[in-house]
Parts: C-alpha cells; sequence; structure tokens
C-alpha cells in the first residue's frame, strides 16, 4: 500500500518535470517525486538516506534550482507546442520506450533458471548474509540501542562504519569534488570586465 | 499481494526512462538538468533496493557517493548555464555549442 502511493507519488512528480510548462512547477513535482523515492528508502530500512535525500535533493538542490530559476526571470516560460526538431517528440517516445524494454528485458529474462530476476537475487543473498551479520554485530553492538528499534544497530552507525574503512579514500575524493565543483562554480560565473555584464534596468524585465 | 524488490526495481526503470525521456524532448536547460536529476534518483532507488534485498550496505554507500557526485554535477551544470544565458537570453540547448573555442 505504502509502495503504490510512493510509487504514485514518484510518477506523478516525474510526468509533471517533463510536461509542465512553467520552470518553476517542473520544481515543485520534482520535490514530490524525491519525497516519495524518501519514502521508498524508509520502507527498504535505508533510514539516514532517506533523511539525506530530503535534505540534500529536496532542501538543497531543489531550492539551487530555484534560484536560478529566480535569477534568469521567473516569466520565461517554453512554448512547450513548438518542436524545433521534425520528428523529436515521436523518436524520443520510441527510443524511451525501446530503453524501458530493455531493461524490463534484463530484469525478467536474466539469472540463473529464473523468468523473475529476484530469483538470481536471492540465490545470491544467502552468501552474503551471514558475512556481513557478523562484521557489523561485532563491531557496533554497543551503539545498537540508538537505533529505530527494529533492528538491532543503527543504520547511521552501519554506513559510517562502511564509508571510513572500506570506502575511505573515495570518501575524501568527494570532498575533493566538492572542493573542484565550488571552484569552478566561482570561475564560470565571475564577470570579467564590467562591460559584459548585462544591466537591469528596473521596469524591464530580460527577455 | 507482497512488494518484492522486483517492483522496486520496475519502478526505478519506469522512473529512469521517463527522465531520459524529458532529457530527448526538453529544450529548456533548467528542465533538462531537473530530469538528469530523475535518472539519477531511479538509479539511486535501483541501489537501495538491491541493498535491501541482497542485505549488503554496499548499495547504500554508493547511493552516498551517487548523491555527492549529483550536487557537484548540478552546481557546476547551473552555474555555466548561469554564464550563457546572462548573455544570451533567450538561449536554448542548442546554443551551449558557442562554449567551444
Amino acid at each position: 500500500m505504502v509502495f503504490v502511493v510512493a510509487a504514485a507519488i514518484i510518477l506523478g512528480g516525474a510526468v509533471g518535470v517533463i510536461f509542465k510548462n512553467n520552470p518553476v512547477h517542473a520544481a515543485l513535482s520534482l520535490i514530490a517525486s524525491f519525497f516519495g523515492v524518501a519514502v521508498l528508502f524508509v520502507v527498504q530500512q535505508a533510514h539516514f538516506l532517506a533523511l539525506v535525500q530530503v535534505v540534500v535533493y529536496a532542501g538543497a538542490i531543489v531550492v539551487l534550482f530555484l534560484f536560478v530559476i529566480m535569477l534568469l526571470g521567473v516569466d520565461r516560460t517554453e512554448n512547450i507546442k513548438a518542436e524545433p526538431l521534425t520528428y523529436q517528440r515521436p523518436a524520443a517516445l520510441v527510443g524511451a520506450l525501446a530503453l524501458f524494454g530493455f531493461i524490463l528485458a534484463g530484469l525478467f529474462l536474466s539469472g540463473p533458471g529464473g523468468e523473475d530476476g529476484a530469483v538470481a537475487l536471492t540465490g545470491q543473498s544467502a552468501a552474503m548474509v551471514p558475512r556481513l551479520a557478523d562484521d557489523v554485530s561485532a563491531e557496533t553492538s554497543g551503539a545498537g540501542n540508538t537505533g529505530t528499534g527494529n533492528t538491532d544497530t543503527s543504520n547511521i552507525v552501519e554506513l559510517g562504519h562502511d564509508l571510513l574503512t572500506r570506502n575511505v579514500l573515495a570518501f575524501q575524493a568527494t570532498a575533493l569534488l566538492l572542493t573542484i565543483a565550488t571552484v569552478g562554480a566561482v570561475v564560470l560565473v565571475r564577470n570579467e570586465g564590467a562591460e559584459d555584464l548585462v544591466v537591469d534596468e528596473p521596469g524591464t524585465s530580460i527577455e | 499481494m507482497e512488494v518484492t524488490e522486483t517492483w522496486y526495481l520496475v519502478l526505478s526503470a519506469l522512473l529512469f526512462c521517463l527522465g531520459a525521456f524529458g532529457l530527448m524532448v526538453r529544450r529548456n536547460p533548467l528542465v533538462m538538468f531537473m530530469c538528469l536529476e530523475l535518472m539519477l534518483n531511479a538509479v539511486n532507488l535501483t541501489f537501495v533496493a538491491f541493498s535491501n534485498a541482497l542485505d549488503d550496505l554496499a548499495g547504500q554507500t554508493a547511493v552516498f557517493f551517487v548523491l555527492v557526485v549529483a550536487a557537484a554535477e548540478v552546481v557546476v551544470g547551473l552555474s555555466i548555464v548561469v554564464a550563457l544565458l546572462r548573455r544570451r537570453p533567450t538561449a536554448s540547448a542548442d546554443d551551449f555549442a558557442a562554449l567551444k573555442g
């Protein structure tokens, strides 16, 4: 039931992003879609990721989109009826449906002895479970009572442990990546030479 | 009917293809970025579904990294959009060819 409602919100938000004329409405639909994904994260025991999904995606990233939309002028709407390239829409539809068909074929036709892809998954999970269960419960047994109650260890504790032991190099690389992105953003939007600056007279909107 | 991880995978395939369709159809670079975020979210949903099904935390770690990369990509991409649209306010996605040279 939760899955059906969340899936409806996600897909409705996605359709809204694609078919809304106004970029602000598209951004709001995007928030709805992100919230639906966060609900599904909670259902699948990924509590920390659900939190981060709401704070970073629905909070920071969509607010950044809205900042840029407002910065560039909120009344710039795209004429969605105009089709600049002939046959672009039908070709895109065919391409997307073909992609969906390929993914479904890969999902349902793969795996040992299954028309259902889940058979391959559950066959593999038996090997994975004991190793992780021993690993995590030995490391974090002291912090278990701070969890959500339905698992013996907190999701955040497990994730942080995994991030700072097995993936510590990638973790530090992401710090470097964020620094580079910040520097890049500053360099890209910097105004060299004041004559390039578009002077926004009061009363005239940027068309 | 019980919700298995196959449902999640089908849902994220649908979301991915919707995002791809929007990316191919829309001309506004901002909305194209939003469709890109939809595709990244579909992949995140897949990662979490596999993480839950296999009881392996590596999937959730991958989602964390996807999130960081998505944030960096949005920052750089939007600043390119701002830099272009400030000089040429009626630009669409085709005008990014002006970036070369």
